[in-house]
């Protein structure tokens, strides 16, 4: 438990203090959205109609952009070798990477959506589900991530190997996630919000076995 | 790890192991396949022969679908097909990983581009079909929708094969990839048909009714079962040829060592 600390601590602390981690993700993110109303002009009562779907997306690209550096600096230095032969099982060695990828990418993205979610017209009443259900679902994208990162880790151009290999993987969080942070925008036949935030909550909590279990099995596999 | 001094002899032994394994196994199935292989081509050529006369002459129009009942004869072949191949994959990334048998990675490895065409078939088939009957070659079906998101899957492990130059590393690295997908394929099955429900309801097509008359189904078996012939056909020839490759490697490799 100790050393799971402690690892968390040092990526958040490298994350934060060597740039190119949570304040880059932030900045993507910004850009993205941005961008999208350009692309489809700047009409409101479309861009409110769209903008749970467009935060989501933005949301799983820039979750992707940091996911490539999740093990492949460690591998680079040589300090995944120490982390595979340290006592501490894999698993919680990958659980540990993708919960300080959640504290540096996942988190700041929930915290600036609503933010961002006003630029694309969204209603106050929408902005507390959107946060509650991308606080639900994100921690998800770092999890399943960590498998795609485990994958690729010591192939070249991995970063876009990441993308191929893990957004399949990403759909069944963008379908509950974009529905249960539309719910209070739409009126929806029954209790589809609520039932949404549940099912999200559920492949959050799949991700959790799923994430560590085959992150560390790749990691055994990839790493000789 | 960095490829490096230490480990020598660790490292002999395990090649010792992989040319052992490299010249048993396989040789016994190059031998089983040399001779069964034939048979399989006849069977697929039969197959698809009859099945194609059947559903194009002998089959009648559907009486609401007309002619373009007859892509169905592709489609739904093809669509178990892309469903059969992954369920190969994951079986012997399973058998790959735990028994480390070489025969099986060589297995997964074949048969994903194999399922990957027949996913792409049965979308473009189904495509074609959907224009006079949809009136678009594109809806966003449940169905059509997961099958798009199966064809990412097999691309995705094809892309994992092609990037990791050690076939050996690659083999198991893409065998997680396949059962990491297989854990998550119901998952992704279940939430799209999910969103499709709440985006368009009632619009999920039924093919006129809850059975398909006996004078359609009896082709559409047939042209199946010589799809799967080939299909199987093809996983052999595939499986072969890797094995000559991985020989060629060996070889190669044994040549440059000196």
């Amino acid at each position: 438990m100790n050393a799971f600390l402690s690892l968390v601590r040092r990526d958040v602390r490298l994350a934060t203090r060597v740039g190119g981690g949570g304040g880059m993700a932030v900045f993507f993110f910004l850009i993205v959205l941005s961008i999208v109303p350009f692309g489809i002009g700047p009409d409101l009562n479309l861009l409110t109609r769209i903008a749970p779907g467009m935060l989501w997306v933005a949301l799983l690209l820039s979750a992707l952009l940091t996911l490539d550096r999740l093990f492949q600096a460690d591998q680079e230095d040589g300090t995944l070798d120490l982390l595979i032969l340290a006592p501490q099982p894999l698993e919680l060695t990958v659980l540990a990477k993708a919960v300080s990828h959640w504290l540096t990418t996942g988190l700041p993205l929930v915290i600036a959506a609503p933010a961002l979610g006003l630029m694309l017209n969204l209603p106050l009443e929408g902005m507390l589900p959107l946060m509650g259900a991308m606080l639900v679902g994100s921690p998800a994208l770092s999890l399943l991530g960590a498998v795609g990162a485990a994958l690729s880790v010591g192939v070249r151009r991995g970063g876009l190997l990441i993308s191929l290999l893990v957004l399949p993987f990403y759909v069944p969080v963008l379908i509950f996630g974009v529905s249960a942070s539309r719910a209070a925008l739409v009126a929806v036949p029954g209790d589809l919000g609520g039932q949404s935030l549940l099912l999200l909550g559920a492949v959050s909590l799949a991700s959790l076995v799923v994430g560590p279990v085959g992150g560390a099995a790749a990691l055994r596999v990839a790493i000789k | 790890m960095v490829p490096c001094c230490p480990a020598r002899g660790g490292l002999h032994q395990t090649d010792m192991a992989w040319s052992i394994h490299t010249y048993a196994n396989p040789t016994r199935f190059m031998n089983f396949s040399a001779i069964v292989l034939p048979y399989v081509w006849a069977l697929a050529g039969a197959g698809i022969g009859i099945g194609l006369y059947l559903s194009f002459f002998v089959a009648p129009p559907d009486y609401q679908q007309g002619d373009s009942v007859r892509i169905m004869f592709v489609h739904v072949p093809s669509a178990w097909l892309s469903q059969f191949g992954y369920g190969i994959m994951v079986a012997s990334s399973i058998v790959a990983l735990i028994f480390r048998h070489p025969l099986a990675d060589v297995a997964a490895k074949s048969a994903a581009p194999i399922g990957a065409v027949f996913t792409f078939l049965a979308l473009v088939a189904g495509g074609l079909w959907g224009k006079p009957m949809w009136g678009t070659y594109w809806v966003w079906d449940a169905r059509t929708t997961s099958t798009l998101v199966l064809l990412f899957i097999y691309l995705g492990y094809m892309a994992l094969w092609a990037t990791i130059e050690d076939p050996n590393r690659a083999a198991r690295v893409a065998a997680v990839l396949a059962i990491v997908g297989a854990v998550n394929l119901p998952i992704i099955r279940f939430s799209v048909d999910w969103w499709n429900t709440l985006h368009q309801p009632a619009s999920v097509f039924r093919l006129d009714g809850p059975t398909i008359h006996s004078s359609l189904l009896w082709p559409l078996f047939v042209v199946a079962l010589g799809f799967t012939f080939f299909f199987l056909g093809v996983f052999m020839v595939r499986m072969r040829a890797e094995i000559l490759r991985r020989k060629v490697r060996t070889l190669q490799m044994q040549q440059a060592a000196g």
